[in-house]
């Protein structure tokens, strides 16, 4: 195949990937917390309701387009894309096992980070072209907050990338091959535990994910920033939304869980297993961040940022220096 | 690496940062020239890229669209008092027509006299960790002074913001 050919091949892969993870996710979501909850969410439309996503998606496609009147309205047309295409151009350099990734990349970890990062200016686009108090105040508190927790997120996986010697994603878990003392996996969560917790923090809040959903605060903002939107446009923001909690999970699992790696078991293994532990462990991550969201309550605006600016960056500075020190001391 | 950058992806990318930079100076609405400044910074993103520098494009995008950017349109909003106050006529008094025109003399001097007329790529593009090497070793002075010019720059911010009780 050509290269122009491949590359529109696997960007429709990518694609692929990032609807279906939408649809999946959104069921898994709303099972996940209904049973936090007690409740059986929803059980109508096919077995458990297994329908129900594929029927909401059909509802959305189907809404009428609608703009409300007053707003700024090129922007306002154009801040679901500025969400949506940063949040697929993340799906890039993730490694789904040694061979499989969309685009291998020498600056993997960097370049999803600025992808993700191009993420808030969206919000802030569709806050203001809302003209609407809720949407703006919702898309400042999205900035503020992505702005804060990008630093901290930055420098949590720097310790990963002092270990491994490489910004490359598929280098970073091959670099967590084998054990320890014979039983215990080379992970980077063991040494990087410090770095494991920030980043765990600062990606709930770079996802505004409960405890730090602020800027779409239902009870508060009614939605925050996506207030003013509906049918396609809306959804755009909540596929956006989704797959970016999948990267997140992503990218902690490539840098702190060993990625495609199963520990204990020969590394030569078929190219679908690897992409099979690389989904369960991503999932399972998500998992864990909707337990989160299913357990905590929201904290105020004010509290996250000096969280974010006194608390999380000096303790992410101060990590990254006792990494470096301790991988220049032990070889 | 090819002996020139791929002509197409110059001009498109080019074209794109001028025009955007066009846009931003005739809109009277302050956010939309944010958000066309922010437009620049992605194509000089791809300009970057074209010159096989991964690391300074990534740098940039995540830096300057992704905070600064973000930062401008955050500060534009919060201090707008009004939503109408956003769109201001463009000022085309003497003083200021004036001193577009001197800014622009200097820059196209400075050009004229630094400048190479056709700069040469070098034979390879270091890559990441090569870059890293040279920025601690052989520009190490330069970038320790570039982070101290940036903490003189948050002390000065900290100290103007009124903070603690001076």
């Amino acid at each position: 195949m050509s290269p122009g050919v491949l590359a529109l091949v696997s960007a429709l892969a990518a694609l692929g990937l990032m609807l279906a993870n939408g649809v999946v996710l959104i069921y898994m979501l709303r099972k996940v917390l209904a049973h936090f909850h007690l409740r059986l969410g929803p059980m109508r439309v096919g077995w458990h309701g297994l329908l129900q996503t594929p029927a909401d998606v059909l509802k959305l496609l189907t809404k009428e387009d609608f703009d409300p009147s007053a707003t700024d309205l090129w922007l306002f047309r154009l801040a679901p894309f500025m969400v949506f295409v940063p949040s697929f151009m993340a799906y890039l350099a993730i490694p789904f096992s040694d061979s499989l990734s969309f685009t291998p990349l020498d600056t993997g970890v960097l370049y999803t980070l600025a992808a993700l990062a191009l993420v808030p200016v969206g919000i802030l686009a569709a806050g203001w072209a809302s003209n609407s108090k809720w949407s703006l105040i919702g898309g400042m508190r999205a900035a503020a907050q992505q702005i804060a927790y990008e630093v901290p997120l930055l420098l949590s996986v720097i310790g990963v990338v002092m270990i491994a010697g490489s910004l490359d994603m598929s280098e970073i878990v091959k670099a967590q091959q084998g054990t320890w003392l014979g039983f215990i996996p080379r992970w980077f969560v063991i040494p990087q535990f410090g770095g494991f917790l920030l980043f765990l923090i600062a990606a709930l809040a770079e996802l505004n994910q409960t405890p730090f959903d602020m800027s779409v605060a239902e009870s508060e903002l009614v939605e925050g920033f996506a207030n003013e939107y509906s049918g396609m446009k809306f959804a755009f923001f909540f596929l956006a939304e989704f797959s970016n909690s999948f990267v997140v999970s992503a990218l902690a699992v490539t840098c702190f869980f060993g990625g495609w790696l199963l520990p204990w078991v020969p590394i030569d293994l078929p190219v679908w297993v690897d992409v099979a532990v690389f989904l369960t462990k991503t999932y399972l991550c998500i998992f864990v961040l909707m337990w989160i969201r299913g357990t905590l309550p929201r904290i105020r605006i004010d509290q996250l940022l000096s969280l974010g600016w006194k608390g999380l960056i000096p303790a992410g500075l101060a990590w990254v220096l006792l990494t470096g020190v301790v991988v220049k001391l032990v070889p | 690496m090819p002996e020139s950058v791929s002509f197409a992806a110059f001009a498109v990318l080019g074209l794109l940062a001028v025009g955007c930079s066009i846009m931003m100076l005739a809109t009277p609405n302050v956010v939309h020239a944010a958000f066309w400044l922010l437009g620049v910074m992605l194509a000089l993103a791809g300009l970057f890229l074209a010159l096989s520098a991964e690391f300074l494009a990534l740098v940039q995008v995540m830096v300057y669209a992704g905070a600064v950017a973000v930062l401008l349109l955050f500060v534009v909003m919060l201090t707008l008092r009004r939503r109408e106050d956003a769109v201001r006529p463009i000022d085309f008094s003497w003083p200021s027509v004036g001193l577009a025109a001197a800014f622009l003399v200097s820059v196209l001097v400075a050009l004229r006299a630094f400048a190479p007329a056709v700069p040469r790529l070098p034979a390879s593009a270091p890559g990441v960790a090569e870059f890293g090497r040279l920025l601690f070793t052989e520009w190490v002075l330069p970038f320790e002074l570039a982070s101290l010019v940036l903490l003189v720059a948050l002390v000065g911010a900290v100290w103007w913001s009124g903070g603690g009780d001076r």
